[in-house]
């Protein structure tokens, strides 16, 4: 019976096989594609391309148009104004400020909040990422009904004789209240990615916490952190709104960059110019540096 | 000897264990994946804390829930190899090996001459300058045995540790691997899944099941326990 059956089973199988085999074929033909649908495809193609092109020159349009509208000659002239030199110092020192502040206090608490589960955790967490959805005039207003005179904690400050709001320092706390959460969540990420028997590992060969941190984990997440940094002064940097709003205009003291594009709009448009394209020769080296330092990431071993 | 006698609450069971391994002896811990092999290494070396009980070596209590005794693990000696190495990527191999020794502030001359011997030993002299992340994964097994012997540990601890090598480097390293770990003449205990792991390097070796004991006995009797060992 069996021997009977197997031949038959065997038959079928080819034939199966065969006829499988046809359709493949057949399908084969169906697969390659025919004119309509070809033609469809290329549609597809060019339609996408044209997508791409069109938000390419949407975002490259302006920023050309800002070197070709301000011939260099200007720009040289511009950068001697006394109100570009003081926006560019002041932008760089405190933004270069913010950004330690930043890093001093955000990197202890990203690796808290990598590594370890407290109460209240999510709060904190969402506290911390609050300042990236608030709108920049919210936080300079919020800031000021704080830290202004008349504010919660700028009334008892007052009291000592310490004014905050429409100085200098005004200016850091805004740029850290908007730029810290750039930093902290990226540090947050890269302590993640550092493996927890790496740190194991350190106290098991008698490493204190401390030297574990030092020695093993910040080398290892430096290039995430550097990033992060990056981010954050890119984002001190460009800050307007709040600054603004809690630390007034005024030039030499709480005028940055883009307060002095702001200000130099309503009357000489060469130097709000020269203004730009300094700040845009930033955001490229911003780009380009994160870039290149993300692309480096150790190796798990 | 390593007298451990302890109980942790662990996700699905309770851990609950009584061992003894005595110097120059290797135990082989061997059980399915999640059965607490892992996580005993860890109570022991102090990653993680048991819920009470009492962790002994040579004597001195490492842990013990009853007289509050709690040793931070950099505290307590152990050498530890990790499953996956653990080495630090960023170092190189030499970095790597005298790592222990900078942590114990050992001076300079000491920790050249040290580490010296231990690569010379380990055959990982002409390597020294590599990054640990670019070297063989052998090569990385070394460097992570060396790592941990260099501290002249009082009890080896490794997990897996021939799991990441292929078969044929695997075979070459048990015998070397074994010589080693006799000759540092402290108790050892060797998590595994491979039973030739069990009769080529192993004293003793127990069987755990959902955080206990379930057999013990010779390494040549663990081929006969079953399927448990999988």
């Amino acid at each position: 019976m069996t021997v009977d059956s197997n031949p038959a089973e065997d038959g079928s199988f080819r034939e199966r096989g065969l006829a499988d085999l046809m359709n493949q074929d057949h399908h084969g033909m169906q697969r390659a594609i025919p004119l309509p649908a070809r033609s469809r495809d290329i549609a597809l193609k060019a339609g996408l391309g044209l997508l791409l092109a069109l938000a390419m020159s949407f975002i490259a349009l302006p920023v050309l148009a800002l070197f070709l509208r301000s011939p260099l000659s200007s720009i040289a002239e511009a950068l001697h104004d006394p109100m570009v030199l003081d926006a560019l110092r002041l932008s760089l020192t405190t933004s270069g400020l913010t950004t330690l502040v930043v890093v001093i206090m955000g990197t202890p608490i990203a690796y808290v909040s990598a590594r370890f589960s407290y109460p209240g955790k999510e709060l904190a967490d969402s506290l911390i990422d609050l300042p990236v959805i608030m709108p920049p005039a919210v936080a300079g207003i919020a800031l000021l009904m704080a830290f202004g005179r008349m504010g919660l904690a700028g009334h008892c400050l007052s009291s000592f004789g310490i004014s905050i709001a429409f100085t200098t320092l005004a200016v850091i706390l805004a740029q850290v209240f908007v730029s810290s959460p750039f930093y902290i969540r990226q540090a947050r990420t890269s302590f993640e990615d550092v493996d927890v028997a790496l740190e194991n590992a350190a106290r098991t060969l008698g490493a204190s916490r401390m030297r574990t941190f030092f020695y093993v984990i910040l080398p290892v997440a430096m290039n995430g952190l550097l990033s992060g940094a990056i981010m954050a002064f890119a984002r001190s940097l460009g800050e307007f709104g709040a600054t603004i709003m809690f630390a007034g205009n005024f030039q030499g003291r709480t005028q940055t960059m883009p307060l002095a594009i702001y200000t130099a709009m309503q009357g000489d448009l060469d130097v709000a110019l020269c203004i730009s394209i300094i700040l845009v020769a930033f955001s490229f080296a911003v780009i380009v540096l994160v870039k290149i330092l993300t692309r480096r990431v150790y190796k798990r071993c | 000897m390593l007298e451990i006698d302890i109980e942790k609450r662990l996700r699905d069971f309770d851990l609950h264990l009584r061992l003894d391994v005595k110097r120059g002896q290797t135990l082989m811990l061997v059980g399915d994946n999640g059965c607490g092999k892992t996580t005993l290494l860890n109570l022991i070396a102090g990653l993680d804390r048991p819920d009470r009980g009492r962790i002994a070596l040579e004597a001195r209590a490492l842990y013990d829930s009853e007289l509050g005794i709690d040793v931070p693990p950099e505290a307590r000696g152990i050498g530890y190899v990790f499953q996956s190495y653990a080495l630090f990527p960023h170092m190189s191999v030499y970095d790597n090996i005298a790592f222990g020794l900078r942590a114990r502030k050992t001076p300079k001359e000491e920790i050249d001459e040290r580490v010296k011997r231990h690569l010379l030993e380990a055959g990982l002299w002409e390597i020294r300058r590599a990054k640990a992340a670019d070297v063989s994964g052998g090569q990385k097994q070394r460097v992570a045995l060396a790592r941990a012997l260099i501290i002249e540990p009082q009890l080896l601890l490794l997990d897996e540790p021939l799991s990441a090598l292929d078969v044929r480097r695997q075979a070459a390293m048990r015998a070397e691997l074994r010589e080693t770990i006799r000759a540092c003449g402290v108790p050892c205990i060797i998590v595994t899944h491979d039973l030739r792991d069990v009769t080529a390097m192993g004293d003793f070796a127990c069987l755990l099941e959902r955080g206990r004991v379930a057999m013990r006995g010779r390494p040549e009797d663990v081929a006969t326990w079953g399927a448990g060992q999988e």
